[in-house]
């Protein structure tokens, strides 16, 4: 009854065009913001803001990342977490070897660094679709990885290979506190993805999504797929880089390129086929559901069965639950959580009438 | 801008033309020959297409009719012949570049995009008419948000000319089929092409849609002067609106002219119904 666009009339394609274009959305999202703006960072423990609140954002950004690509320009990729590595790497690297290094310029350069690698590896996708991209996407898994390892100059000579993430400082002020750490992956986390968002409406996403759907139609309506395919892994890799970046410097501190192997580019597609495909918004609760449901598993399984399981059956049942859950919301929404909110907020609008 | 100056001004876009002059050559084919491997599609094919006319292709099935208007798009390269375009010779090109020189087209089999709205669809249709660049989109402030306000002026005009007005915000998939068809028919004219290439625009649908489909060619051909290039299996249709038509058959031209000519050419009635022995 209260979520409903009765009366609210657009006399403007400009009002049409808005992402939010019911009013209760907007007021909801704006709440939501301001929300976790304003209220979380007083409400929230320490423990919950470094190790559940600041890895849900980091892999939403990566999810957006992968979603772009996939989702959005229909490319199946596995390297996510080698861009990943990429962006981490990159911006070790800037903050270390040049001197008075910014902090949010060295992170768009790690986010540069893993564009220019990630087109690199999408130049396969011209030729190849589907599975067999998927598979080239994979070397870039291993080879990147492997290149980290190898090449000791990326990690500066240390002999485990790996990097302790230099204090992030913005303009004199230091960012130590979980508090101030989860503000700005907040911030960053926030602008991009809008900048996403606002890429998938507008004309780049369009071509995007017309690769996807049906690439002679969408050359013969002048579309460059070459261009369209090479901006997604360029504009993908961009985001998975940052994430990678954030993921270093705002919550593990020290990583290792072994960090950022398949297991976690296998996660990071999870979290977009059970968040939604196609979908910035799903990104968000795909990350959310796969960061939250297994440490609230836990909690669960500690609190009905404590003591009276042995450890070990206590936590790989954990896992079949984890897992059986996954399935049971892939049977019942096989398009994700996002479409899942979709099918809410329609039901929502012929409430309580139910024509 | 107001929505309801939008819809007063839209019908008008474009006056009618009163007479339809049929202009100079603007396509001119000459021996296009395209096989695949040892499959010859098409065989030492010539005709030529003029401005503002509506120039049908018909044949049987198989006859080449699809490859050569893959071929006039780019989609495909014959390995012998020559086309002029605009009175430029054409070298082998992508098909982007055929649709930057204003030549689209709609599909036999429907080539939407499924997965977006009739709106984006038609959008798509706009992509080459488009400047701003991907950092501009990322922001959608200023000059990409103006640019996306402009030409959505021009696909509402689309939109109200074809009549689909209630579906704009409707995913193509669950469209029915007819409707499909318009929409196609809507993302090609949104590229406000000169040339436009029609693959069986009627092909499955009922006597009601066909109709409406007919006054939208006709209305496209009329109103916009877009020189249209139609293939058909209904011949009442093709005979009714076309201008000149060619046959072809096992990838060759069997017939060419006006409709009344080809109707009345032998060897067309022996392609179409066979010969008696």
């Amino acid at each position: 009854m209260l979520y409903r666009e009765a009366g609210q009339f657009k006399v403007s394609y400009q009002e049409d065009q808005q992402i939010f274009p019911i009013r209760q959305d907007r007021v909801g999202f704006i709440a939501i913001l301001g929300f976790f703006f304003l209220v979380l960072p007083f409400l929230a423990s320490e423990y919950w803001l470094q190790a559940i609140l600041i890895p849900v954002l980091i892999f939403s950004l990566a999810a957006i990342g992968l979603n772009i690509l996939t989702g959005y320009a229909g490319q199946l990729s596995l390297g996510s977490a080698a861009f990943m590595a990429v962006g981490a790497f990159g911006a070790y690297n800037f903050m270390l070897r040049v001197d008075g290094m910014p902090f949010l310029v060295a992170l768009a350069i790690g986010g540069l660094c893993a564009a220019l690698v990630g087109v690199a590896f999408g130049l396969p996708s011209l030729r190849i679709k589907g599975f067999y991209l998927a598979v080239a996407t994979l070397a870039a898994q291993f080879f990147i990885v492997w290149a980290l390892v190898k090449f000791p100059w990326f990690s500066n000579n240390s002999s485990s290979g790996v990097i302790s993430a230099q204090q992030i400082e913005i303009l004199g002020f230091a960012f130590d506190t979980p508090v101030s750490k989860y503000l700005l992956t907040l911030g960053i986390v926030a602008v991009l993805a809008l900048a996403a968002k606002n890429l998938v409406r507008s004309t780049t996403g369009r071509s995007w999504m017309a690769v996807r759907d049906m690439d002679v139609a969408a050359e013969v309506i002048g579309i460059r797929p070459m261009f369209a395919k090479l901006s997604a892994f360029a504009v993908s890799s961009f985001y998975c880089g940052v994430a990678g970046a954030l993921y270093a410097y705002a919550y593990l501190g020290t990583v290792e390129p072994e960090g950022f192997n398949l297991d976690l580019s296998f996660k990071i597609l999870f979290m977009i086929i059970i968040g939604g495909v196609g979908s910035i918004m799903g990104s968000f609760l795909g990350a959310a559901f796969i960061v939250l449901l297994p440490i609230f598993l836990n909690v669960a399984m500690h609190s009905l069965f404590a003591g009276s399981m042995p450890a070990g059956l206590g936590s790989n049942l954990e896992l079949i639950i984890f897992g059986g859950l996954i399935i049971f919301f892939l049977i019942v929404e096989p398009h994700g959580l996002a479409r899942l909110w979709q099918i809410g907020k329609e039901k929502l609008r012929l409430w309580p009438f139910p024509h | 801008m107001m929505m309801n100056d939008l819809i007063q001004v839209a019908p008008v876009a474009q006056p009618p033309v009163a007479e339809r002059r049929i202009g100079d050559v603007i396509l001119d084919l000459q021996g296009i020959s395209l096989s695949f491997g040892g499959v010859k599609a098409l065989t030492n094919i010539s005709f030529d297409v003029r401005e503002h006319e509506i120039r049908s292709i018909i044949g049987p099935n198989g006859a080449g009719k699809s490859s050569m208007l893959n071929v006039i798009n780019g989609v495909y390269h014959p390995q012998e012949g020559r086309i002029m375009f605009r009175g430029e010779l054409r070298q082998k090109m992508e098909p982007h570049v055929a649709a930057a020189q204003g030549i689209a087209r709609t599909f036999q089999n429907i080539a939407l995009f499924k997965g977006m709205s009739v709106l984006d669809n038609i959008m798509t249709g706009r992509n080459l008419k488009m400047k701003c660049n991907l950092f501009q989109h990322a922001l959608y402030w200023g000059r990409a948000r103006q640019e996306e306000i402009e030409h959505r002026l021009k696909v509402e005009e689309v939109i109200d000319f074809l009549e689909i007005q209630g579906i704009r915000k409707t995913p193509v998939g669950r469209l029915p089929y007819g409707l499909q068809k318009r929409v196609e028919l809507g993302r090609a004219l949104a590229a406000e092409p000169s040339l436009l290439l029609l693959d069986e625009p009627m092909a499955g649908m009922n006597v009601e849609e066909k109709q409406d489909m007919c006054r939208f060619i006709l209305d496209v051909n009329d109103q916009f002067g877009t020189t249209i290039v139609l293939i058909e299996h209904d011949m009442g249709v093709v005979m009714d609106i076309s201008d000149r038509v060619v046959v072809l058959d096992y990838g060759k031209k069997i017939g060419d002219g006006a409709p009344d000519e080809v109707k009345n050419n032998p060897e067309v009635i022996a392609a179409y119904l066979g010969t008696s022995h």
